[in-house]
């Protein structure tokens, strides 16, 4: 039996198949936090009566830049982590008898 | 009067010193030096990242931007937390898989090139040395703020405890007192603001003043006397009065500041007529009064109102100005200009919109590419402990970072005079000072000013690590003197550790005039064009070659500087040209192009080099990607 480490095309589709799913799941998350943080220039800018709404003493945009914007990006790090290491399990799980050349440490 | 903050400094400087002094015992092999063992545990390395991380800029800066500009500074204790999401998807896991001591050791090893090696070492200690400018200043004018030392004294003592610390242990030694400093940090930014809300109202309260109110500005509550800087301080000598209404300044007899220039605040628009003002006759008071900009003797409109300025004076010499209570506070914007997005930051080029999305990229991208930051995630003990660093990182950072604007908010209601002599950036010094209780506000004070010392110190001693790191490990270990063994290794970082130290000290006493925010800009504007394209690409492209890479690095990170620096040299009027307003925004916040211009050559250049693609990039990407257990990870150094 071939091990994928003797052999580049093998490594290089195995590589490839694992990028492929954890680049999905950067990138969706991305896509989130993106839209978020560059949206809410445009919302000031389009919707300034929307962005200037009153909220508790606050004005909505200043709610949101200013205090809720952190706990957003910690909820998307913590589904990140969370989908991340569920992803590498499977990867784990599914090449047994991948491991190529060195050992960790 | 200023005994209690000192001994808290004092304090502050103790603790730096004996726990740095603890924790370096065990401090002998080369990876305890360069990355601790690799053995920290996810929530001290998290802390420590975070001690780091915020720096001058963070703790006294943000606080000051916010009370100066508003809403428009919100963006920058954002972008400085949420650049870490960055970094957790595209970058922190596949850093540590690779197993890298430096980043140019991964500049390295994805290439196979020594050559790149060199490149990426010279940006380390370019990032590094624009980043420690502003933490010295920040010390320079706290210790000058708090005891009136002349500047260059809190330079020295800061440089030297910490150049000490960082010589005798390494990373190892200021892992744990970073760790410290940023739960200082964070009981420092927040206990004194609770004491504050408790006495004298809440976050939400102050930011409605400004709300139900957009047409006023903040005025003088009582009689103030305030000391202002002379013309080689320029633009810190300058006032611009309110054009609101009525403000009244009067000179005392003895230690007054004497006026070098009087001009208007707006600059006239090509057409109108030019307003002349002339020098009191009275050379004991100056009344500024709202002044009717005009075109042919008519009144100019802008949306049915008419356009008004007011007077500008610039001091000649230092020296002492009493407002009369009741007068509009100079230097400060409306509460509308304030609370609104597109106020006085973004918007002072007539470009907000633009401004804005190149700052956010700017510290997004910035904060993935920092070169002292990054070299902590090797400390890690494998990818998957390094994601979950990231995390705790976001949470500490966002604790510490929702404080900052609440201090900038409470110092517009309570302490609106920082305005009047352009010290802002003090508000989270002098805030604690408004208390009825001297004895109360001076330990709050200290509390605060410990604060600022302790993100100094900590910041200061990362770049100095990573530093000294860049060249005992990449210049003299790998180029230098390859065979060297790790004693002359450890030897060579620890002269580096005081050299380094000591030309961050000069470089200190040369920026005195600058400002810190904008100073660590630069460094951020730098990583973000340079760095942090070579580690995005280099972890996820298969194609990038040594080539692609370093083209597009040098010439993003050069160009993107080389803006900056003629921006400064054209506000500064150091050079004999102006730029239309469309492009100074550009010139100020270069990464809405730097960064994509920097991308693009790497592809581009990328393409082109093709066969240079390293043989065994199959294996790279494996080594970068694939889960620990499966075995393809690897360190470089064991």
């Amino acid at each position: 039996m071939t091990t994928v480490a003797d052999d580049e095309a093998a490594r290089a589709a195995l590589a490839r198949a694992m990028m492929q799913r954890q680049a999905a799941l950067s990138i969706r998350v991305a896509a989130v936090f993106l839209i978020l943080i560059f949206g809410l220039p445009l919302v000031n800018w389009l919707l300034p009566q929307a962005a200037g709404a009153s909220v508790g003493g606050f004005t909505f945009t200043w709610l949101l830049l200013g205090v809720l914007f952190y706990p957003i990006t910690w909820l998307l790090s913590g589904y990140f982590i969370r989908e991340s290491d569920r992803i590498e399990a499977q990867i784990a799980a599914e090449y047994p008898h991948a491991a190529g050349k060195g050992t960790a440490r | 009067m200023s005994l209690i903050p000192f001994l808290f400094v004092v304090a502050i400087i103790i603790a730096t010193v004996g726990l740095g002094l603890y924790a370096t015992r065990k401090a002998s092999s080369a990876s305890d030096f360069f990355v601790a063992g690799r053995q920290v545990s996810v929530f001290m390395n998290a802390s420590a990242i975070s001690g780091e991380y915020l720096s001058a800029a963070s703790f006294m800066g943000i606080a000051g931007l916010v009370m100066k500009n508003g809403y428009d500074a919100l963006w920058y204790p954002v972008g400085y937390a949420a650049g870490y999401l960055l970094l957790l998807l595209f970058i922190a896991g596949p850093l540590r898989r690779f197993g890298a001591y430096t980043i140019p050791d991964f500049a390295e090893g994805r290439f196979d090139s020594p050559t790149f090696r060199k490149v990426a070492v010279l940006f380390v200690l370019c990032i590094g040395f624009f980043y420690t400018m502003p933490q010295m200043k920040g010390a320079g004018v706290t210790m000058s703020t708090i005891l009136n030392w002349p500047y260059w004294v809190g330079i020295a003592v800061v440089g030297s405890v910490i150049t000490f610390n960082v010589a005798l242990g390494g990373m190892k030694g200021i892992t744990f007192v970073q760790a410290f400093q940023y739960w200082a940090k964070a009981f420092a930014i927040s206990v004194p603001f609770f004491v504050l809300m408790s006495v004298y109202g809440g976050y939400s309260g102050a930011l409605k003043q400004n709300a139900d109110a957009p047409a006023d500005a903040p005025k003088f509550a009582r009689d103030t006397t305030l000391k202002f800087a002379g013309k080689d301080k320029a633009p810190a000598n300058a006032v611009s009065f309110s054009p609101l209404g009525l403000t009244e300044m009067r000179f005392p007899s003895t230690g007054a500041a004497t006026i070098d220039k009087i001009s208007t605040a707006r600059k006239p628009a090509s057409g109108e007529d030019p307003i002349t003002l002339e020098s009191p006759s009275d050379p004991s008071v100056f009344v500024a009064t709202p002044l009717v900009v005009t075109q042919g003797g008519v009144p100019v409109e802008l949306n049915g109102k008419p356009v008004k300025t007011a007077p500008k004076i610039e001091f000649a010499n230092p020296g002492q100005v009493a407002f009369t209570s009741g007068s509009y506070v100079p230097n400060s914007p409306t509460n509308r200009k304030w609370i609104e997005p597109y106020g006085t930051l973004t918007g002072k080029h007539g470009y907000p919109l633009l401004y804005t999305y190149s700052l956010i990229i700017a510290l997004v991208c910035g904060t993935a590419g920092l070169p002292h930051i990054l070299v902590r995630f090797y400390t890690n003990p494998d990818g998957r402990a390094a994601k979950r660093t990231t995390f705790w990182v976001m949470v500490l950072l966002g604790v510490f970072y929702v404080f900052t604007p609440m201090w900038g908010t409470l110092g517009r209601s309570l302490l609106p005079e920082l305005y009047a002599n352009n010290k802002t950036d003090a508000v989270v010094i002098a805030l604690p000072r408004i208390f009825e209780n001297k004895l109360l506000g001076e330990i709050l004070a200290g509390i605060t000013s410990a604060g600022a010392f302790a993100a100094f110190m900590s910041t200061f001693s990362g770049l100095l690590v990573s530093m000294s790191g860049a060249w005992a490990h990449d210049i003299y270990g790998k180029m230098l003197n390859p065979g060297a063994t790790t004693q002359q290794r450890l030897t060579a970082f620890k002269v580096a550790a005081v050299v380094f130290g000591i030309v961050s000290m000069l470089l200190g006493l040369l920026v005195e005039s600058f400002d810190i925010t904008l100073m660590v800009g630069w460094a951020f504007a730098i990583a973000a064009a340079s760095y942090f394209p070579l580690l995005l690409l280099g972890a996820w492209w298969r194609g990038l070659t040594k080539f692609g890479a370093a083209t597009g690095m040098l010439l993003g990170g050069t160009l993107s500087l080389l803006a900056i620096l003629t921006f400064m040299g054209i506000e500064k009027k150091w050079l004999p040209f102006d730029a239309p307003p469309l492009i100074k925004a550009l010139l100020e916040q270069p990464a809405i192009w730097g960064v994509p211009l920097s991308l693009g050559i790497m592809i581009v250049v990328s393409l082109i080099t093709s066969r240079h693609i390293p043989r065994d990039i199959s294996s790279k990407m494996l080594r970068l990607h694939a889960p620990e257990e499966m075995g393809y990870s690897k360190n470089y150094v064991e």
